[in-house]
């Protein structure tokens, strides 16, 4: 009787999706809300470098690419019917760009088969393969960039941190709690004393963190903010002169429009990176060619070259070069979710790769395995000028410390693993 | 012409007094019990079970809650978004340390708890009233949902802070995590809604709700004609608890599967529910279910038609769909301030006249 209802409910399910005509791609996107800021450039640069495949190379091995662009609003409930109404069309891979909406997603779109690529958000022990089949978060996660930013301040203190008084602002959600164990473990390590600073969402009421900040003259201020409370803090650190030069944000606290309303005070601010800067880049002679002067560009085709415009333009790109690599692999163009997840474990990025796709040096040169699905985790620095309105790479991308993140992941997804009977693959 | 009392003979007092008194409710009132148990658990799938069933019964069983509180004892509550947490946290914590009892008793007891919080945040109501209670339930809001976050025992210690529910069954069919199947999902909360609107319809026409409705119609009357205010406002305040607590259960396990207490059941979880109920009608058990169908499926059309139909940006949508909601919440309270529960008293009244009018 079980059997036959879930049956009858698949055909239904079956039914109603049509068939697989092309490569359907699933933006979730998040236009509107208090963190619309980075999510519209954010799919902008998804969308746009879809559309330039369609328009120049006529799709990805002659198959068009349909992105299904669904609102969120940044909100896991919106997040959730926007994964079941756009699953059925045969969606090949999801970034929700939204480290609440990954955590629902993950055992979903493990059930069904879809992979999940969350690029350096969402659950950062899902970089472990074994356990983690669907979801990837290649090239850097979250710990990366708590390692990454301490390595930093580790360099410009001659290697030692010990009695330094750091202080985390951070977005209270998963997402921003995301850092808090490995900078704990830093802490330890290296000798530095770790101040936790929650701020509620939206974030746009900061004025105690900040009084406390004044109060406790941290040596550093290391910031996980996304959306209205990257500005927030970035004028509240502004208005009680806090030095700039020595207040880090992680990547997603680190885009023209989170400094921009803080005026001449904010030149200075420094922010993690694991992508490319600017406009600089073949690819966008194409972009604008095909895209921008056709008129097809997304939303209001003003962000080319912003920050969480790239970040947009990588991700797409690497879904691609994913799809190719399955495509490759299957030896069939209309590829499936699941070769999709084939092609993604496979996925091999050179800096041949990049040069030949306009983008030399815009990501970091890796390859993902079934055991590794987190890739290198380089992580750079960069510091925004506010005179000349441009972010400057101060640091080159580099390593981060893999012993205490490996142990922190292995440790974790362990637990996910047993939460979840999950047994290991991979063997 | 079908809609009548005329012919419909009474013989006892218990049919007299019945909650559908008329023939064309009563089997009115079959249908949509038949349909919604005979029928869709063979045609829904993932997203109609996931985009608008799931939600609607859900948010029906806290309207239900709600209204028992606001609606029909006139105790005005805020914290309706940490009482369902509330329930979710409870429920959490009974499914991960009992793995192998049945999820009905998981979610019964997650009401329990959530009841016993509540009457704890209603005891200031004997003291307090209208805006002022309004104000203390806000603080129950804002330190439940604090604690939630603060405690890392009640998400067992997990680094993001968020609680995800684990595959549990029922007699062996699973109901959470994703493999769970759409029918059993939809069923589990289909069986919840229909018991708590059976219980609340009878708690509410009983001594129970009469008492309730003394105290809310004017509580120093009540009390001269022997109504106890301290009975009456406590037991209205476990009931509601105990209804929305089944609700923020259901919410976490079996709809959502991960939740971030400050997201999800933050304030803002409060005020719609109190929307729903406002725009449904107080004091009205099917008040209850139009106000959450209204606003769980509304978004839903409007982003179907807006998108999927017309093909406009999403983000205009998105934008629209709050000018449209908001238009349509003023423009009730304006043309009908008793809800969408009074739209249909009227009908009803009419349709007893149809065709003949006078």
């Amino acid at each position: 009787m079980n059997k036959k209802l879930a049956t009858l409910a698949l055909g239904a399910l079956m039914a109603s999706g049509p068939a697989l005509a092309d490569l359907v791609i699933p933006d979730l996107s998040y236009r509107t809300g208090p963190y619309a800021a980075g999510g519209i450039p954010f799919s902008d640069g998804y969308n746009d470098y879809f559309t330039l495949l369609n328009e120049r190379d006529g799709g990805i091995g002659g198959v068009p690419v349909r992105v299904v662009e669904c609102e969120t609003g940044y909100n896991t409930e919106k997040g959730v019917e926007c994964y079941e109404s756009t699953k059925g069309e045969g969606a090949l891979v999801y970034q929700p760009l939204s480290t609440g909406i990954t955590y629902q997603l993950i055992p979903k779109v493990t059930a069904d088969g879809i992979p999940l690529h969350t690029m350096g958000y969402g659950r950062t022990s899902a970089a472990n393969g074994k356990v983690f089949s669907n979801v990837f978060n290649y090239p850097a996660n979250y710990w990366n960039g708590a390692s990454g930013a301490v390595n930093y301040l580790l360099d410009e203190n001659g290697g030692d941190l010990t009695g330094k008084k750091i202080a985390l602002v951070y977005h209270n959600s998963a997402y921003g709690k995301e850092p808090i164990r490995t900078l704990e473990m830093l802490a330890e390590k290296h000798g530095f004393e770790l101040t936790l600073l929650p701020v509620d969402h939206p974030g746009q009421e900061q004025k105690s963190q900040w009084l406390q900040i004044r109060r406790e003259k941290p040596d550093y201020v290391v910031m996980w903010g996304w959306g209205v409370m990257n500005q927030v803090a970035v004028q509240e650190a502004a208005n009680i002169r806090f030095p700039m030069e020595n207040f880090i944000g992680v990547w997603w606290s680190g885009a023209e429009f989170d400094v921009e309303p803080a005026g001449d005070k904010a030149t200075g601010y420094k922010a993690l990176t694991f992508t490319g800067l600017g406009d600089d880049y073949p690819v966008y002679d194409d972009l604008r060619k095909y895209v921008v002067d056709g008129g097809k560009a997304a939303g209001a085709g003003d962000q080319l070259g912003a920050v969480q415009y790239n970040r947009g333009l990588y991700a797409a790109m690497l879904a691609s070069e994913a799809i190719k690599t399955a495509q490759e692999m299957h030896g069939v163009a209309e590829i499936t979710p699941a070769m999709m997840r084939d092609g993604m474990e496979a996925l091999e990025m050179t800096n041949a790769k990049m040069e030949g796709l306009g983008m030399a040096g815009f990501g970091p040169e890796f390859s993902v395995s079934c055991e590794n699905h987190g890739g290198p985790g380089l992580v750079g620095v960069v510091q925004w000028d506010a005179s000349t309105g441009t972010w400057n790479q101060i640091q080159e991308f580099k390593p981060t410390d893999a012993e205490v993140i490996g142990q922190l992941i292995a440790e974790d997804s362990a637990a996910y693993a047993a939460e979840n009977n999950i047994s290991p693959r991979c063997e | 012409m079908f809609y009548r009392e005329a012919g419909d003979f009474k013989t006892s007092y218990v049919a007299d007094s019945q909650t559908f008194p008329i023939k064309f409710d009563r089997y009115r009132y079959y249908v949509v019990l038949a349909v919604a148990f005979g029928i869709i658990p063979f045609i829904i799938n993932d997203y109609w079970a996931n985009a608008l069933l799931l939600p609607f019964l859900i948010y029906a069983i806290a309207a239900i809650g709600l209204n028992i509180l606001v609606g029909y004892c006139g105790q005005v509550s805020l914290g309706t978004g940490g009482f369902m947490a509330v329930g979710a946290y409870a429920c959490y914590k009974l499914m991960t340390a009992f793995p192998d009892v049945s999820m009905f008793i998981h979610v019964i007891l997650a009401g329990g708890i959530t009841a016993i919080v509540g009457v704890l945040f209603g005891l200031p109501s004997l003291r307090i009233k209208g805006f002022y209670l309004a104000v203390a339930t806000l603080a129950a809001q804002f330190f439940l949902v604090w604690l939630f976050n603060r405690v890392p025992w009640f998400y067992n210690y997990s680094a993001s802070g968020q609680i995800n529910a684990p595959e549990r069954d029922v007699f062996g069919i699973i109901i959470t995590g994703p493999n769970a199947p759409a029918w059993a999902t939809y069923l589990f909360c289909l069986i919840f809604l229909t018991v708590c609107a059976i219980i609340a319809r009878n708690l509410t026409r009983g001594t129970t709700g009469r008492t309730w409705m003394a105290i809310r119609d004017m509580d120093i009357a009540a009390e001269i004609i022997g109504v106890n205010p301290l009975k009456a406002k406590l037991t209205a305040f476990a009931v509601s608890s105990f209804f929305v607590g089944v609700a923020g259960a259901l919410f976490f396990a079996v709809y959502l599967g991960a939740v971030e207490v400050g997201e999800v059941f933050g304030i803002q979880k409060s005020f719609l529910v109190l929307f729903m109920v406002i725009i449904g009608g107080l004091g009205s058990i099917f008040g209850s279910f139009a106000g959450a169908a209204f606003l769980v499926l509304l978004p839903v059309v409007l982003k179907v038609v807006g998108v999927d139909v017309l093909g406009w940006p999403t983000d205009i949508v998105a934008h629209l769909q709050l000018v449209v909601v908001g238009a349509l919440i003023i423009m009730f309270l304006i043309l009908e301030p008793h809800g969408l529960a009074q739209l249909w008293r009227v009908a009803k009244e009419k349709l007893r006249l149809w065709p003949f009018p006078h």
